[in-house]
């Protein structure tokens, strides 16, 4: 589904701020396979997703969606393949538009916008339909401003306006960051939801190790700019979070400091 | 007495003027608070095609034709503010006051190396003229405007409620999740450009068939007045006016409003030549508060952030 092949960036290149977010890296997913990307604080996890939705151009290496390259696509072109939601809840909506009329914009993801109105009737009825799933009651709110919603309602949305038209892959970037604990579990819960029921390809970053090993079927670590560990199937089933904790310590070399990354 | 009577005699002239800029300010509106781009082109575009309008009517081109040219070549003004913007990289203000210097030149060459040109309704046809707005009769400019108000409106609430609209709408409001919709937001910052400077363009040329002609400065300060009326309307119909058709209503309303208000003033006694101080002055001060609002309660800045209008 998703082919990564030799995929390398730096920023500030030829600066004293030059800095080698992707190197040489490589990473092949699966139709289906739901992963999950954990490592420090500048390991490249949120470059790595930037990169595949096309936010910048990369330096070297090809990226492959469902076996079409897409490397050289710009960002909203890209967008027909990729649904994406941020960390910052701000992000994934437009405030000042009602929450039917940014679902409307989600259902026309990769399409052609011509000069028909912009939200149909049968839309309207399929959106109530899809709000009332997230439990949230914003189905009774669809006329409301989006800048009017909570973080956690936002997130739902966007991740709702993600899955809207099935994308071929799903992109989560520390959507549950910014959220207090309660409702980032909630957002979690309706991820894996609508990742299970629609059987998408998704990669999700988050910094949360329980969650990195509770959700999805696959988890790779990163550090540097490439990928220092790939675990998936069984193996990840049974993976701890004191094993992982050792391994990324092993692999990576400075304890003390990355737990307390990891860890925060 | 005798200040009300002339008072009352210059409101049909204010409330004329008034429609005319408030079609302008609707093209201020769209760039300002839709696209959330401060587009300085328009001081220029206003005047060029003005220029464009007069110099096509004395060369005997029919009046309407001569106002579709002039917005015609208004859109290609926010084409090309629009290409400096999304595809060399510059500044939205920055390109604006660039194709708006440009422009000046090229408005010379339009008016024949002239700083102004009359364009008398005695010897051409037009489409208004400020000669007979206190005139009982059809060829009174108050109906036509209003008309004409009436159908810039409904045309822009049906284009910005179409899918198309609505992807200039979001990438106004946030471009990322617009490209993560799949929305070209480059390509739309030009239409909206495009589209606005149409509008200006269109005003324009009403305005200087009009006046009864065009003058290489008439756009200077367009943007600050298209403002003011877009801030008049908001103050005084912002909480009222939720639907976007009343929106824009009320920023035709709020250029009436400016030019009642300033022909009160000046009847009061104020020297025409500090009219743009006063303007830019008022402008300044309600662009202001909201912020100093804001500084004083940060909560009900959030309320009110959540709640923005477009």
């Amino acid at each position: 589904m998703l082919k990564i092949e030799h995929l390398s960036k730096t920023f500030n290149a030829g600066t004293v701020n030059e800095k080698k977010a992707l190197s040489d890296l490589n990473l092949h997913l699966k139709e289906g396979e739901f992963l999950t990307v954990i490592g420090g604080n500048g390991a490249g996890k949120s470059t790595l997703l930037n990169a595949v939705a096309g936010t910048f151009p990369v330096d070297g290496g090809r990226i492959l969606i469902g076996g079409k390259d897409v490397t050289n696509l710009p960002e909203h072109k890209r967008a027909a393949f990729i649904g994406r939601v941020f960390q910052d809840p701000m992000m994934g909506t437009a405030p000042s538009m009602q929450i039917d009329e940014n679902l409307a914009l989600a259902a026309r993801r990769g399409e052609r916008r011509g000069l028909k109105w912009g939200i149909s009737r049968e839309e309207k009825e399929r959106f109530h339909e899809r709000l009332k799933e997230l439990g949230l009651g914003l189905e009774d709110r669809m006329s409301t401003k989006v800048g009017l919603l909570s973080g956690g309602q936002r997130q739902a949305l966007t991740l709702l306006m993600a899955a809207l038209k099935r994308p071929e892959l799903l992109l989560l970037d520390e959507h549950t960051a910014a959220l207090d604990p309660a409702t980032a579990a909630k957002v979690l819960d309706i991820s894996d939801r609508i990742v299970t029921e629609n059987g998408l390809t998704c990669m999700m970053i988050t910094h949360n190790m329980k969650d990195a090993i509770t959700h999805g079927n696959r988890l790779i670590m990163m550090n540097e700019g490439r990928i220092i560990l790939d675990i998936a199937g069984e193996e990840k089933q049974k993976l701890t979070k004191r094993e992982l904790l050792d391994r990324f310590a092993a692999l990576s070399g400075t304890q003390e400091e990355t737990d307390a990354v990891l860890l925060s | 007495m005798s200040f009300f009577s002339s008072l009352l005699n210059a409101m049909p002239g204010a409330v004329a003027q008034g429609l005319i800029w408030g079609i302008m300010a609707i093209g201020v509106y769209i760039t300002f608070r839709v696209l959330d781009v401060a587009d300085l082109t328009v001081d220029g575009t206003l005047a060029a095609c003005g220029a464009t309008a007069v110099m096509l009517i004395r060369a005997g081109v029919n009046h309407v034709l001569a106002l579709l040219i002039a917005f015609a070549v208004g859109l290609l003004c926010g084409l090309i503010t629009g290409l400096l913007h999304t595809r060399c990289g510059i500044p939205a203000i920055l390109s604006g006051i660039l194709t708006q210097l440009a422009l000046y030149s090229i408005n010379l060459r339009i008016m024949g190396s002239k700083a102004n040109q009359a364009l008398s309704v005695d010897k051409y046809k037009l489409t208004l003229s400020q000669r007979f707005v206190r005139e009982l009769s059809l060829k009174n400019p108050l109906p036509l405007l209003l008309l004409i108000t009436v159908i810039v409106i409904a045309v822009l609430y049906w284009f910005f409620g179409t899918e198309k609209g609505s992807s200039i709408r979001a990438t106004g409001a946030n471009s990322a999740m617009a490209r993560a919709q799949g929305i070209d937001t480059r390509g739309n910052i030009v239409l909206g450009l495009m589209l606005s400077n149409g509008l200006v363009a269109f005003a324009g040329a009403l305005l200087a068939q009009y006046q009864g002609s065009a003058d290489v400065n008439m756009g200077r300060g367009a943007i600050v007045i298209g403002l003011a009326a877009v801030i008049i309307g908001e103050v005084i119909f912002g909480k009222v006016f939720v639907n976007f058709a009343l929106k824009l209503l009320a920023v035709s309303i709020g250029a009436i409003v400016y030019y009642l208000v300033l022909q009160i003033v000046l009847q009061m006694g104020l020297n025409t030549n500090d009219l743009k101080l006063l303007t830019a002055a008022t402008v300044a001060l309600f662009l202001a508060i909201p912020y100093w609002k804001s500084k004083i309660r940060p909560r009900a800045k959030a309320a009110k952030e959540g709640g923005a209008s477009c």
